[in-house]
């Protein structure tokens, strides 16, 4: 069984962002506009957490890219009404965005706040209509939506691997953020095979996962020397 | 009511039909106000559809915020019915006669008001019928796992059951109303009362119906409120994953449901001068059932904050804070003033726990419960488990004209029910003065055992409907099992509960026609 999952070191992430404008960019995420922004309706799939330690000029900073963590045992999954969002059998806590009737009970239910919703129709004025990506769903108003691993790029590297004859090679799928890390922190790879990079990450003594305690059984397994404390942060 | 506080035999008949027949310039302006704020609220919702759910004030992470707050308020202000109807008829209770009526109408507009709101607040409110479980050939079905589901079964089962609760003591005063009509009213009621005659073998089925509806509203009731608790108490939000919120809320609707039952009477004793139905004594038993209330509001409160702030839970200590002493305070001691430091003073004290004073208090308790549904809500969503997703809300104006208008719409359906049926019980009444002592029994009726048969039914119907399409659909969430029993056990109470209603008033309307013959 095929189980995705993602490893994003700590100590090697600078905060630099990249990972969420590739997102955004990959995704067809709207931009909501400066006053929206400001009711808290922006949307950004993987968003970075930044703490600070330390008071100017001692400080240290360091940096959490936050995205959806595809729990096994997703709290969002049991409360939709319509099943628009479920476990697959590898393991994605899929969205179906065209069976989302908006209830957003979903996005109450996840710890880790990493669901968002579609208040008005999104708009691209032109020609930014022209740089949407054709594999990706393009959303409209009500509908709830959150990163999928970049399920259309799984989906690409499947099939080309079915064509081929062979299995999908690990490292082969690299989701928007994963591929645009300049730090190279951020590995994608199938928590199942025990060859993969993820695998082995997930065995390493810096591991840890996010709100581990809460019962979720999170996938996105994070890599940090020292302890990562949540604090009074802000994004 | 018998002695010499009792209303005269002669007059009931006159008072209480009175405002059947005729509609005054106080009528017409209440209509055309009501009205008015009406339509101005169905527009509010239709822009709403039109440009999107953002034109209201939620956002993330407060994702639910005044809509949700009406529909908690609403559904819990529908228990008024099923408490003062079924426990006081269970009971025996003389005092409930003149009163039952107003609360079962209240209860059902209650529930028909507070169900629109899970409507309103859907993001794609068009695809609202989703949640119901109907063949289609798209691959879809309602998750049966999830509280919003429970939630659309319940309320139907309850808005059911109180419709033929109401419905079956209407028939007899629905006759009488017939039998003093001509042209399209006599039509109407005598389709209504489905040709009832007044015959002993009639009146029989009828006390055994009524009887039945009372012995199974009661656990409909509870479960109703108690799943719309479990929307906030299945999730893992803090401060909202408490097993008190079941009971808590369905006390809490109680409270609020007697509440507004005393409003409802206060102003239909001054508009429809019903002064010797509706007497202090009523008010003074239903003022001290409030107390009562008032007293286990309290009791649930603190023994939920203060089971919070002793576990220290860090996350649910930001939520409490908020509510106790940061961003919420006002309206938090705002809430506890008004469901207990202002309406318990005046209900303690006969002195003042007159017809006005009730009045006051209940006020003070609707406005203290509406609060205490926001409370729960919005400070919870404004804190969830990581910091930097805290956020704030403020209703807009979309959102306070939808409000505003669905009490206007509630306040319009029951000046409406006024004008068509007797607000308060006819035949009740007369029976309590005219009965010296309670009759047995000369007939075995079937309506018991046909409810049985129907909530056997119902029972086998839920338990299919939820295991058969869950295993049916193998769509896996949240790691629980795809036949979850607990959940399962929901639907198929839901459903027993649909289909003992369901059979209770076929076999009455059954029973009834064959008693003519």
């Amino acid at each position: 069984m095929t189980r995705w999952a993602m490893a994003i070191d700590l100590d090697a992430c600078t905060g630099c962002e990249a990972c969420v404008v590739a997102c955004k960019a990959e995704n067809n995420i709207p931009v909501v506009g400066e006053s929206e922004a400001a009711k808290g309706r922006a949307i950004s799939w993987i968003r970075v957490e930044r703490r600070l330690e330390g008071e100017y000029p001692h400080l240290k900073a360091s940096f959490m890219p936050v995205l959806c963590q595809h729990c096994d045992a997703a709290p969002c999954e049991p409360v939709c009404p319509v099943y628009a969002t479920y476990h697959n059998p590898e393991g994605l806590n899929v969205q179906i965005y065209a069976r989302c009737i908006g209830t957003r009970y979903c996005g109450n239910n996840c710890p880790y706040s990493v669901r968002y919703f579609n208040w008005f129709d999104p708009e691209w004025p032109e020609p930014l209509e022209q740089q949407l990506n054709p594999d990706v769903f393009v959303r409209s108003k009500g509908m709830m939506e959150k990163c999928t691993f970049c399920i259309q790029r799984i989906r690409r590297a499947k099939d080309q691997a079915k064509d081929e004859g062979r299995p999908v090679r690990d490292g082969e799928i690299q989701p928007a953020c994963v591929q645009s890390c300049p730090a190279k922190a951020m590995v994608f790879g199938d928590l199942d095979n025990p060859e993969s990079q993820v695998a082995r990450h997930a065995h390493s003594e810096r591991a840890f996962r996010l709100l581990e305690e809460l019962g979720t059984q999170p996938k996105v397994i994070y890599l940090k020397k020292e302890e990562w404390r949540g604090g009074q942060e802000r994004s | 009511m018998v002695g010499k506080n009792a209303p005269d035999l002669l007059w009931i008949d006159p008072d209480l039909l009175h405002p059947l027949g005729k509609t005054s310039r106080g009528f017409h302006i209440a209509v055309a106000c009501l009205g008015a704020i009406v339509l101005w609220a169905l527009f509010c919702w239709g822009y709403q559809l039109y440009w999107g759910i953002g034109v209201a004030g939620i956002n993330r992470p407060v994702f639910w915020g005044v809509y949700i707050t009406n529909f908690v308020f609403w559904i819990g202000i529908s228990h008024a019915g099923t408490l003062i109807s079924a426990i006081l008829r269970i009971t025996g209770t003389e005092w409930r006669r003149p009163v039952t009526r107003c609360a079962e109408a209240i209860t059902v507009f209650a529930l028909l008001i507070g169900a629109l709101f899970p409507i309103i607040h859907l993001g794609r409110a068009w695809k609202f019928y989703w949640l119901i479980p109907y063949p289609n050939e798209r691959g879809l079905w309602p998750n049966f796992r999830s509280p919003l589901v429970w939630d659309f079964l319940a309320i139907t089962t309850y808005f059911v059951g109180s419709t033929v609760y109401l419905y079956l003591p209407l028939i007899p005063d629905l006759a009488l109303v017939r039998d003093r009509t001509i042209s399209w009213r006599r039509w109407l009621y005598g389709v209504l009362s489905l040709g009832w005659q007044g015959t002993r073998c009639q009146w029989h089925s009828l006390e055994w119906a009524i009887s039945t509806m009372a012995v199974v509203i009661i656990p409909v009731a509870v479960s109703v409120h108690t799943i719309v608790s479990w929307d906030f108490a299945m999730a893992i939000a803090p401060m909202w994953h408490s097993t008190i919120f079941g009971p808590y809320f369905v006390v809490g609707a109680i409270y609020s449901g007697i509440a507004a039952l005393i409003v409802a009477m206060v102003i239909l004793r001054r508009v429809l001068h019903l002064e010797a139905y509706l007497q202090p004594l009523h008010f003074n038993y239903l003022g001290l059932l409030l107390l009562t209330m008032a007293c286990a509001w309290l009791y649930f409160t603190f023994a939920e904050h203060l089971t919070v702030w002793y576990g220290r839970f860090p996350e649910e200590m930001a939520v409490l804070q908020s509510k106790v002493s940061g961003s919420f305070a006002v309206l938090f001691w705002l809430m506890v003033v008004a469901c207990f430091l202002l309406p318990v003073p005046v209900l303690a004290f006969p002195r003042t726990r007159t017809v006005a004073g009730c009045c006051v208090a209940s006020v003070s308790v609707l406005v203290g419960m509406w609060l205490e549904r926001f409370l729960i809500i919005v400070p919870t969503l404004s804190h969830p488990h990581l910091t930097s997703a805290w956020g704030t809300y403020t209703p807009t104006w979309v959102e306070l004209s939808i409000t505003v208008g669905t009490f206007a719409a509630f306040a319009l359906l029951y000046v409406l029910f006024t004008k068509l049926f007797p607000v308060i019980s006819i035949w009740e009444l007369k029976e309590e003065t005219l009965r010296a002592q309670p009759t047995e029994p000369e007939r075995k009726s079937h309506i018991p055992l046909f409810a049985l048969g129907g909530g056997l039914l119902g029972a086998a119907a839920g338990l299919s409907l939820a295991v058969l399409t869950s295993t049916a659909m193998q769509l896996p969430t949240g790691g629980m099992p795809i036949v979850a029993w607990p959940t399962v056990g929901i639907v198929t109470f839901e459903l027993a509960a649909l289909g003992a209603i369901v059979m209770t008033l076929i076999r009455f309307v059954w029973e009834k026609r064959e008693a003519i013959r």
